[in-house]
């Protein structure tokens, strides 16, 4: 099947994707597909980002068997532990390798966009590792919500710029971000934190995360009867980790599920449209107008989703389901309760899927899951009190 | 009037003119079609009508607000269709808006749209060269002029072709960065214009940054004209009307006129003795 692979110097994934960014960003979108083409062949290059991705990052993750909510829900769950990196999440995996291409390139300082803060934390954190200056834009929204992830920025020494248009989240920091790179493209490097974006974006981001789902491979292949799960599960809000952890089971008999926010689920209720450079499926109104995306996880609060999942769903090689705030709060107290795991508001729709699923009957008894936690929950404890 | 956008312009721009279109956005206000009218009173070429868009990534804070202000007041492209085509005249009227509304249905759909409203062309500023193919065929089969923007990072192939494609005019960038006003002309800004002059016989107009009567006066010197766009927002948006922003595009055009007849400056023109 045509799918998860390179998409080509017009950076097509079926439909979708492409590269629809002002003239201005042109050259800049060339020189880093160069850039990364070139980086991604270098055997010193990918020894140097498996090396910190190593000592630094903390990689490869445990996969760790939920033993408990397995029997209550009479399934094998095992847990791909993305929350035990370096800064909580597995966007620590996409950043280190960005900022090492950034620091290739020449470039003296990284942008980033960011909603629930922790690609912002991950960014901050690879700036000051590489000796880069950072600087991150978030929704005003967002820094209200996440505000020890801002502490943790601005404390690694980065800036973190308030973002007061439009929703004041995640995609109104993405348009801020982008029309801060326009102006200052020569000297720096925009880190993107998901699959999204101009090409090669969506393709890079991919390749730096695949590398969840290749060590879970590898991981159930050592610890599971048949060597493959039944099913393999991410939270989806551009769709970096999910996309991650599919490369890594694409080619095998797995069913892969998408777990998104009801209130930002593009790949169930969007339309084909064209965003933060690239075509995907986007929530928006009959005039084109892209609506705001409401989820309790600030990082899944984006209209949009990644070019290469809505193919992968238009190709049915992955389904996508939503879940709601209520069922996210409550598969996130489940887990603490019986593996002492404390996972962000994020994972938890991947888990809160598992459980309806498996107590409906949709997963049948006896069925192996692998399911990505993509994030530890402690930024959310606030949000949590307020929930209870 | 028959004649397309590109016809149009090259005309006037034959005539010695240096050629100005100024911009509105679409619903900004209730009365948004006096201020097109106000324009071409006050000797605008054609007229650049905005078509909001919730996410405006190339777009700096005037335009932002002035898209938000639009949308909250319930703009919709079929009512800015349906108003475009009640406006009486006799220079061309462009739309400019993002991709996401021009590829809702199709391109085709779109631009048949724009061209049963009497709209003469079509600025996409997020469809470069390399996703333009699909819009260009639709916008050339509906006798709709696509212009493609130029920026000062481009190279000289990327001019080329750009120049090359374009149809109405090129939109030549003064600078990287996002719409707004203010920052002074750059050597970038000035070589974008030589060497697009010397790929096409297409009119140049520069745009983004054109503060001023005498920055377009300035900026015409290096091409045919300009696109005046924030500079008037920001009036708007601080409460001028349809009348005080005719004044200021008429000061602009009195600038440009008084430029492009000192354009030849007495020590370079022609002794008439060679």
């Amino acid at each position: 099947m045509d799918v998860m692979t390179d998409p080509g110097t017009t950076g097509r994934f079926g439909a979708y994707g492409g590269r629809y960014v002002p003239e201005s960003l042109i050259p800049a979108c060339h020189e880093i597909e160069a850039a990364f083409r070139e980086a991604w062949s270098d055997t010193e290059f990918r020894g140097r980002l498996t090396m910190l991705l190593s000592v630094y990052a903390g990689r490869p993750t445990p996969l760790t068997p939920a033993w408990r909510l397995s029997r209550e829900l009479g399934i094998t769950l095992l847990l791909k532990r993305e929350d035990l990196t370096h800064t909580g999440s597995h966007k620590i995996n996409n950043v280190i390798g960005q900022a090492l291409l950034a620091q290739r390139m020449g470039k003296r300082r990284i942008l980033a966009e960011t909603g629930a803060g922790q690609h912002g934390v991950a960014t901050a954190t690879a700036a000051a590792l590489l000796g880069l200056e950072a600087t991150v834009f978030m929704g005003e929204r967002d820094i209200e919500r996440q505000e020890l992830n801002v502490l943790r920025m601005e404390v690694l020494g980065a800036e973190v710029v308030p973002v007061t248009s439009g929703s004041r989240t995640l995609k109104d920091a993405c348009n801020e971000a982008m029309r801060h790179w326009v102006s200052s493209v020569d000297d720096s490097y925009y880190c993107i934190g998901s699959v999204m974006g101009p090409h090669p974006y969506p393709w890079m981001v991919r390749e730096f995360q695949r590398v969840i789902g290749e060590e879970a491979r590898e991981q159930c292949a050592a610890e599971l009867p048949y060597g493959v799960p039944d099913y393999v599960v991410a939270c989806i809000g551009g769709g970096s980790n999910a996309v991650g952890t599919f490369a890594g089971f694409v080619d095998t008999a797995a069913r892969l599920v998408g777990v998104e926010a009801e209130g930002g689920a593009a790949a169930t209720f969007g339309r084909a449209g064209v965003l933060h450079g690239f075509r995907s499926l986007v929530l928006q109104n009959d005039d084109g107008q892209v609506t705001e995306a409401h989820s309790v996880a600030a990082g899944l609060d984006y209209p949009g989703i990644g070019p290469e999942h809505a193919h992968l769903r238009d190709a049915g090689r992955a389904r996508y389901e939503t879940v709601n705030d209520d069922e996210v709060i409550r598969a996130l107290r489940r887990l603490a309760h019986t593996e002492g795991i404390l996972a962000a508001l994020e994972s938890s729709h991947a888990l809160a899927w598992v459980i309806r699923a498996a107590e409906s009957g949709g997963i049948a008894p006896g069925s192996t899951v692998m399911l990505t936690l993509s994030g530890r929950g402690d930024k959310d404890i606030a949000s949590i009190k307020e929930m209870l | 009037m028959n004649a397309s956008l590109e016809e149009f312009l090259i005309a006037r721009r034959d005539t010695g003119r240096s050629l100005l279109v100024p911009y509105v956005t679409a619903g900004v206000t209730p009365k948004w079609t006096e201020v097109v009218h106000a324009y071409v009173d006050a000797g605008a070429d054609a007229v650049e009508v905005g078509f909001p868009f919730s996410d405006p990534m190339l777009d700096g804070v005037t335009i932002q607000e002035a898209s938000d202000r639009a949308l909250a007041a319930g703009t919709t492209v079929r009512g800015i269709l349906d108003e475009v085509a009640t406006l009486d005249v006799d220079v061309p009227v462009v739309a400019m808006t993002y991709s996401n509304l021009v590829f809702q249905r199709s391109a085709a759909e779109f631009c048949a749209a724009l061209r049963g409203s009497g709209l003469r062309g079509l600025i996409v500023p997020d469809s470069p060269l390399e996703e333009v193919g699909d819009l260009a065929d639709a916008a050339a089969a509906e006798g709709l002029d696509l212009v493609l923007l130029a920026a000062p990072s481009s190279s000289r192939a990327r001019l080329r072709e750009i120049a090359g494609r374009s149809r109405g005019f090129v939109y030549a960038l003064t600078r990287m960065g996002t719409t707004g006003e203010g920052g002074e002309i750059s050597e970038q800004a000035a070589r974008l214009g030589r060497e697009l002059k010397e790929l096409t016989d297409r009119p140049v107009l520069f745009g983004f940054g054109v503060a001023g009567p005498e920055r377009a006066a300035e900026l015409a010197d290096h091409a045919d004209g300009v696109v005046v766009a924030s500079a008037l927002m920001r009036r708007l948006l601080d409460g001028a009307g349809a009348g005080e922003l005719g004044e200021y595009v008429s000061s602009i055009r009195r600038a440009l006129d008084q430029g492009a007849r000192w354009a030849v400056h007495p020590a370079t023109a022609p002794s008439p003795t060679t």
